[in-house]
């Protein structure tokens, strides 16, 4: 115990600079990714059975990509894209090339998970604004959205943790995270304490997420008494 | 086809529903609601009352006949047009359909965060209805603290924001117990007088219709099997789904 506290004061200027870069990688994947998987949730909802505008042939195209999105591994969607990311953001390798797999990677996966949130919405409630005359985009932006907040908040709680888990894989190409760290300074000079040191940090910051989160919803939570 | 007779507020002329399943929801349906009615739909479960208040409120259009509202036909009219129509149409619902992430205020001002009333006015209106509904203290509250009588006191308020002219009510009392059902219904007729509102009702309950409608159709296998002042249908009845209604009241 008292080795690895002293492994840990030897690498904490790397898991800083690991942390940050993780927290970097996480956060700005979440935002892009949330960008382009929102509006995308949205879409598959009132596109679907019984939504506000109902489109088998669209709906079908839309759910067959986010379905293929979703179910390609990420380590192949991330070597697979190294060209793609060269080409986008200008370079295959570092943090901000590993935004690209990881925002492809994300991004199906938030729009089933905004999917399931509105789909929690009753029909009943979308009738009564259908019936005061509300249009499509009020329904969207006064009922769906604000009554699916709650278990909005829950599927970004979990996205998120599931990002950062993606983004420690990035350290296959040299992305810099805690994943990178673990590789570099952990496996390849076969030292088992820093990887340790590493596991711990990543199951403190996925607690510290969770709780924040499953604090926030609960708080804002108004459907039961 | 000439009709005779007065405008009604709500007209349906030769009105039929068939969905895409070929389910015959409503067969031929010609009705007249006169201004300040509290009119009636009855029928048993199918007979096609929610379809009839669905086409009444511009929920869904008929697939044969006209729909006349303020003496203006609401088929085939833009949507724009749909949704001015339809501020003059508040409905309540038998499962409250409030908004659970709001408060009961936000509620009752839902209506007129839609027509962008501004929030001052909105404000004002709130109260005013809370009162009139008897929730004045609950304005804070959101529904899931509520009582059903109080939800529906809510939805209630809520539909009576953009001072509507018609009040469309689907088995507004089917999920109350019968003291509170007898609350909403004294509510409801209370709005009757004092706004002179018109109001539709659909109930499968002879109760309610006897405590509260001047006028009761009565709905069977999608046809009108009987129409008239309430007290003619119910004392008289002439159709055999009328008397099983009333031989089977609880
Ligand atoms: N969306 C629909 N698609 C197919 N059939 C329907 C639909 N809605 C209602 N119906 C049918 O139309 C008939 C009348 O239904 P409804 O108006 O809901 O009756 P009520 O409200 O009197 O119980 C029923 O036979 C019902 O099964
Ligand atoms: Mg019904």
């Amino acid at each position: 115990m008292a080795y690895l506290w002293e492994v840990f004061m030897d690498f904490r200027g790397v898991i800083w600079e690991g942390t940050l870069t993780t927290l970097y990688m996480t956060f700005a994947t979440v935002g892009l990714a949330y960008a382009i998987g929102l509006p995308l949730g949205v879409l598959l909802v009132c596109l679907g059975k019984g939504g506000l505008f109902p489109n088998k042939t669209v709906h079908g195209v839309l759910s067959f990509v986010v379905n293929t999105g979703r179910s390609i591994p990420f380590l192949i969607l991330m070597v697979a894209l190294m060209g793609f990311a060269r080409f986008i953001v200008g370079t295959g390798i570092g943090a901000t090339a590993a935004l690209v797999p990881l925002v492809i990677a994300a991004a199906p996966f938030i729009s089933r998970m905004v999917e399931t949130a509105l789909n929690e919405v009753d029909a009943g409630i979308v009738d009564a604004a259908k019936s005061m005359g509300a249009t499509n985009f009020q329904i969207i932006r006064k009922v769906m959205l604000p009554e699916s907040v709650p278990s909005l908040i829950r599927g970004f709680s979990i996205t998120t943790i599931m990002i950062m888990n993606f983004s420690a894989m990035t350290g296959a190409i040299a992305a810099g995270g805690l994943g990178d760290m673990a590789i570099r300074y952990g496996h390849m000079s076969r030292n088992t304490h820093v990887i340790i040191i590493i596991v711990i940090v990543i199951v403190i910051i996925v607690t510290l997420i969770q709780l924040l989160f499953n604090f926030l919803a609960a708080k804002i939570d108004k459907r039961l008494a | 086809m000439i009709i005779l007779g007065v405008v009604g507020v709500i007209r349906l002329v030769g009105v039929s529903k068939v969905f895409p399943n070929g389910e015959v929801a409503l067969d031929n349906v010609s009705l007249t609601i006169d201004e300040g009615d509290i009119f009636g739909i009855v029928g048993k479960s199918g007979a096609g009352k929610s379809t009839m208040l669905k086409l009444i409120g511009l929920l869904t259009q008929p697939t044969q006949g006209d729909v006349e509202i303020f003496g203006e036909n609401t088929c085939a009219i833009k949507n724009s047009k749909a949704n001015a129509i339809k501020k003059n149409i508040g409905t309540v619902f038998q499962g409250y359909n409030l908004l659970m992430q709001r408060s009961v205020a936000r509620n009752i001002a839902f209506p007129l965060e839609l027509t962008k009333t501004d929030k001052k006015a909105a404000r004002a209106r709130c109260v005013e209805l809370a009162e009139l509904v008897g929730l004045a203290d609950k304005l804070g509250a959101y529904p899931a603290s509520l009582s059903g009588g109080q939800k529906q006191r809510v939805a209630i308020a809520r539909a009576l924001a953009t001072s509507p002219k018609i009040l469309l009510c689907d088995e507004p009392t089917s999920a109350l117990d019968s003291f509170t059902a007898k609350e909403i219904l004294r509510l409801i007729k209370d709005i009757n007088a004092k706004l002179g509102m018109t109001i539709v009702i659909i109930t499968h309950d002879i109760h309610v219709v006897r405590a509260v409608c001047n006028k009761t159709v009565v709905l069977d296998g999608g046809r009108v099997v009987e129409v008239g002042e309430t007290g003619d249908v119910l004392d008289n009845p002439k159709n055999p789904a009328t008397k099983m209604l009333l031989d089977f009241q609880i």
